[in-house]
C-alpha cells in the first residue's frame, strides 16, 4: 500500500486546537458527557426508524429497508468558505445550462473543437429526441447537485455533477429536524443556517417552470418509480413538503394534448412534473419499450409545451463522467471565465497515453466507470489488494472507454462520535442547487456523506457510509 | 385527491380492521379452549373458518391444533389473512399514501408494523400469547387514535372509514355465517351450558360480551344475540352500524364532490333494508340465507367504491 498524506481535519488544527468554524461546537462539546451523546445518537436511530426515513436496499431477494447511520456530530463550514463555493457552483451551474442548451441546439463548443464530436455522439445519454428542443424559460437542470471533496484548507475539488435527477435533499432536511430536536442549545449559540425553506423554494422553481399556455396557478406533481425504489422515502417527503401529488406512471395518461392524473374526480392535468424516474424509463414509446414507470406519449405532450419535466430529458449528458473531465472547457467556453471550482485531474482511458499511465499506476488510482454511479463497479487502488488490482486490469484493457482515472485525493476528514470517543473520518458534501429562469438558490447546507469505516474513502449509503448535519455558518 | 390513493386507503383501513378481527378470533379460541378444553378441537376448526382460510389451513396443516391455528392466524406469510401479513399490507398501503396521511398516523402505522413484526418474528408460546394479543390491540388502537385526532374530515378521512366500515361488515357477517346455527332459535334448548359457551364466544370475537351485559341486563338468548350483532346500531361491529358509517362518509363524499355513483344506491338499499328489518324476519327469511346474501352485497359494494371512485384504471 502506497503511504497516504496527512489529511485535512475539518475540526481541529494539527496542535489540536478547533478550526475557526468548530469553535463554539467544541467548547460545547467538551463539556458534555459522551454517555449522554451516545444515548442522543440511539434515540436518533430510534428516531429515524420510526419515522421511516429508510432506503430500500436493491440485490437481495426480499426488499429491505435500511437506515442510512446518522453521526450526531455536524460538519460545520464557516460564512466565507461558503461564499467561495457558492459562486462556484453557481458559476458551473450556468455553464451545465448554457452547455445542455447548446449541445441541444447549434453544438457551437462542438463546432469550435473544444470537446471530440464522438463524446456526444456516441453516449447513451445524448437523446435525439430533444434536438431543438427548448424547456420553458430556457431552463434544463432545475435541480442539481454538486458534489465536493475538500483536501485542504483553502482546496475544493468539484468530484461529480449531479445533473439528473440528484438524491439525498431529504436527509439534509431530516438531520437538521433531529439536530434541532435533540440538541436545541447547539442552534442558540450558533449561528447555523437555515435549510427548512428548501421544499418551498423547490415549489416556486417548479412553478416558475410552468409552460408558457399555463396561465393559472400551475399543477404540480412528483413521479416516482414506487414504494420499492430505493429513494422512495424521499420522493413522498418530497410531495409531502410541497403539498402536492406523488404519482407514479399508471397513475398518469395522455388526454387531449395534455398529461392527466387519475383522480377520485376523473382526470387531471398536470403542468410540472418533478420526475424522479431517469430518462430511460419516462415514455415506453420513445426509450426503452418495456418501462412501465413512465407515461406512454409523454414525450410527445413535452416537446409540443404541454408539460415541463424536471429535471429535462437528456441532462445526463451533462453529468456523464467522461464528459467530466472537459467540464474546466465547458465551464470557460460559455461563462468566458476560469472555473472558480476546480475539477479533479482525470485520465480518460480511451486515450492510448492515458490508459498506459493508468495501467502503470493501478495501485495509487480511483479507476470508476464512466456511467457507473452509486460506489458500485469501481476501484480503489491503494486500499485494493493484488488480486483485486489485477481482476481490474482485464476489465479495463477490454473495454478502456467505460473507464476514468482519478488520484487518490486525500479526501479531508472531520470527526465522528464512536464508542470510544471522537474520530476523524473521510467525508465529502453535496450541496443541492435550484434553478429558474429567474435566479438560482443554493441551500446553505448540503448532504454530508460519510465514510464510517476507518481509512475509507468510499461515503456511498449504498456502500455503508453515513450522513451528518451540515452547518454553514452565517457571518 | 388521486384514485390511487382513495384505494390506498381504504385498503389501508380494511387491512387494519382485519388484523384486529384475526387477533380477536385468536383470542376468543384461546379462551374458550382454557375455559372447554375438550370442545376445544372444534373450535378451533370454526375459528379458522371464521378467518375464512380453511382451504389454505389445511395446504399447510393436517390437525387444527391450538398451536398450528394461532400460528397460522398470527404470522402464516403466504396467507394474505395473518395478522402479520395485514399489518404489512396496511403499512405497504400507508407508506404508499404517506402523503395523504399525518405524520402522527404515518408513524403510529409504522410503529404498529415494527412491533407487530418484532412480536411475530418467532412463533409464539403459549405463555407469551396474551401478551402478543395485547400489543397488537394496543399498536392497532394507537393508529385509529392518531387517525382521529389528527386527520382533517375530508375525502382522506370518507375513504379511510369507508374501507374500516366494509371490512366489519364483512368481518362480523362471517363469525354469523359459521355460527349461525348456535343462533337458529330451535337449535337447542335455551340456557343449555353449549349455548352459552358459544354466544360467549360470539360476543368475545366482536370484543362486546361486556356490551351485550349492559345492554340486555342479563337476559341472554339466540334472537337477542342476532339482534345485537345484527341490528343494535348502538354496537359498533353490528351490520347497521357498519352500514350506517359507510352511509353517512358516502354522502359526504357525494355532497364534497358534488357527484352521486352507483355505490350510493347500494349502500342506501342495503342500510334502508336494514332498519326495516327485525330478528323474526331474519329468522323467517333463514338467518344463514340473509347473512350469505349480505355478504355478496357487502363485496359488490367495496367492488362498486373502487370502480366508481377510480381506484384502478
Amino acid at each position: 500500500m502506497t503511504a497516504l498524506p496527512e489529511f485535512f481535519n475539518e475540526m481541529s488544527n494539527a496542535d489540536g486546537a478547533p478550526r475557526e468554524p468548530y469553535r463554539g461546537y467544541a467548547r460545547w462539546f467538551d463539556r458534555e458527557d459522551i454517555k449522554r451523546l451516545k444515548k442522543k445518537a440511539a434515540e436518533a436511530e430510534a428516531f429515524f426508524r420510526r419515522t421511516g426515513i429508510t432506503f430500500n436496499v436493491y440485490g437481495q431477494q426480499e426488499a429491505t429497508e435500511r437506515l442510512i447511520p446518522f453521526d450526531i456530530v455536524p460538519r460545520i463550514i464557516s460564512a466565507s468558505e461558503w461564499a467561495k463555493l457558492e459562486r462556484g457552483i453557481e458559476q458551473r451551474v450556468r455553464a451545465i445550462n448554457a452547455f445542455l442548451h447548446d449541445i441541444y441546439h447549434r453544438q457551437e463548443i462542438l463546432r469550435a473543437g473544444r470537446i471530440p464530436v464522438e463524446l456526444i455522439a456516441n453516449n447513451d445519454a445524448f437523446l435525439p429526441e430533444m434536438i431543438g428542443v427548448t424547456p420553458p424559460g430556457g431552463v434544463y437542470t432545475h435541480i442539481v447537485g454538486i458534489d465536493l471533496v475538500r483536501t485542504g484548507p483553502d482546496s475544493f475539488f468539484v468530484l461529480e455533477d449531479n445533473a439528473r435527477t440528484p438524491s439525498g435533499v431529504s436527509y439534509m432536511l431530516e438531520n437538521r429536524e433531529t439536530m434541532l430536536h435533540m440538541f436545541p442549545e447547539l442552534f442558540a449559540r450558533n449561528r447555523v443556517r437555515d435549510v427548512s425553506k428548501y421544499p418551498r423554494d423547490l415549489a416556486n422553481s417548479l412553478a416558475a417552470a410552468a409552460p408558457d399556455k399555463c396561465t393559472e396557478r400551475p399543477v404540480i406533481c412528483v413521479l416516482t418509480p414506487g414504494i420499492f425504489n430505493s429513494a422512495y422515502f424521499e420522493h413522498s417527503f418530497l410531495a409531502d413538503q410541497m403539498g402536492v401529488e406523488l404519482v407514479e406512471g399508471h397513475d398518469l395518461r395522455v388526454i387531449d394534448g395534455r398529461i392527466a392524473m387519475r383522480t377520485t374526480r376523473g382526470y387531471k392535468p398536470v403542468d410540472v412534473m418533478y420526475r424522479r424516474v431517469d430518462d430511460d424509463f419516462l415514455d415506453p414509446l420513445v426509450f426503452n419499450p418495456k418501462s412501465m414507470l413512465g407515461v406512454p406519449g409523454i414525450m410527445d405532450v413535452y416537446r409540443s409545451g404541454g408539460i415541463t419535466i424536471a429535471n429535462a430529458p437528456g441532462t445526463g449528458i451533462a453529468d456523464d463522467k467522461a464528459i467530466y473531465s472537459y467540464m474546466p472547457d465547458i465551464v470557460e467556453f460559455y461563462t468566458g471565465e476560469k472555473p472558480l471550482l476546480p475539477n479533479v485531474e482525470t485520465w480518460r482511458c480511451s486515450e492510448p497515453d492515458a490508459l498506459s499511465y493508468v495501467l502503470e499506476h493501478l495501485d495509487e488510482l480511483v479507476v470508476k466507470e464512466v456511467h457507473g454511479s452509486g460506489g458500485y463497479g469501481m476501484l480503489v487502488g491503494p486500499a485494493a489488494s493484488r488480486r483485486e488490482i489485477a481482476d481490474f486490469r482485464k476489465k479495463l484493457q477490454a473495454k478502456p472507454g467505460n473507464y476514468i482515472a482519478q488520484p487518490t485525493l486525500a479526501l479531508s476528514t472531520a470527526p465522528i462520535l464512536t464508542s470510544k470517543g471522537l474520530a476523524p473520518r473521510h467525508l465529502d458534501l453535496r450541496p443541492f442547487v435550484l434553478v429558474s429562469s429567474e435566479k438560482i438558490t443554493i441551500t446553505p447546507g448540503g448532504l454530508t456523506r460519510v465514510a464510517l469505516k476507518k481509512g475509507s474513502l468510499v461515503v456511498n449509503s449504498s456502500q455503508g457510509g453515513g450522513t451528518k448535519d451540515t452547518w454553514v455558518l452565517g457571518d | 385527491m388521486l384514485g390511487k390513493t382513495a384505494g390506498g386507503l381504504f385498503w389501508m383501513f380494511r387491512y387494519l380492521e382485519r388484523s384486529e378481527y384475526v387477533a380477536r378470533l385468536v383470542e376468543a379460541g384461546l379462551r374458550l379452549s382454557l375455559t372447554r378444553p375438550h370442545a376445544a378441537g372444534d373450535e378451533w376448526a370454526s375459528v379458522v373458518d371464521t378467518a375464512g382460510v380453511r382451504a389454505a389451513y389445511l395446504e399447510k396443516n393436517e390437525a387444527f391444533d391450538p398451536a398450528g391455528v394461532v400460528d397460522f392466524l398470527l404470522r402464516e406469510k403466504d396467507s394474505a389473512s395473518s395478522v402479520l401479513s395485514c399489518i404489512t399490507a396496511a403499512r405497504t398501503n400507508a407508506r404508499m399514501v404517506r402523503t395523504a396521511l399525518t405524520r402522527e398516523v404515518w408513524e403510529a402505522t409504522n410503529e404498529c408494523w415494527m412491533a407487530v413484526s418484532a412480536a411475530l418474528q418467532r412463533k409464539v408460546g403459549e405463555r407469551e400469547l396474551p401478551d402478543v394479543l395485547n400489543v397488537i390491540r394496543q399498536q392497532s388502537a394507537q393508529v385509529r387514535g392518531a387517525l382521529h385526532g389528527t386527520m382533517l374530515r375530508n375525502d382522506i378521512y370518507d375513504f379511510a372509514r369507508i374501507g374500516t366500515f366494509i371490512e366489519r361488515a364483512d368481518n362480523t357477517a362471517r363469525i354469523l355465517d359459521v355460527k349461525y346455527y348456535v343462533l337458529l332459535p330451535s337449535a337447542m334448548p335455551v340456557g343449555s351450558t353449549f349455548d352459552n359457551v358459544q354466544w360467549d364466544n360470539i360476543l368475545r370475537s366482536v370484543s362486546a360480551h361486556r356490551s351485550f351485559r349492559h345492554v340486555h341486563s342479563g337476559e341472554t338468548n339466540a334472537a337477542a344475540i342476532a339482534d345485537f350483532l345484527i341490528l343494535d346500531r348502538r354496537m359498533p361491529r353490528s351490520l347497521a352500524f357498519c352500514y350506517g358509517k359507510i352511509n353517512d362518509n358516502l354522502s359526504y363524499l357525494q355532497n364534497d364532490y358534488g357527484e352521486r355513483h352507483a355505490c350510493h344506491a347500494i349502500a342506501e338499499d342495503t342500510f334502508s333494508e336494514l332498519r326495516s328489518l327485525n330478528t323474526t324476519s331474519i329468522f323467517e327469511r333463514g338467518l344463514h340465507e340473509y347473512i350469505a346474501e349480505f355478504i355478496t352485497r357487502n363485496n359488490a359494494l367495496g367492488l362498486r367504491i373502487e370502480a366508481d371512485y377510480r381506484f384502478i384504471e
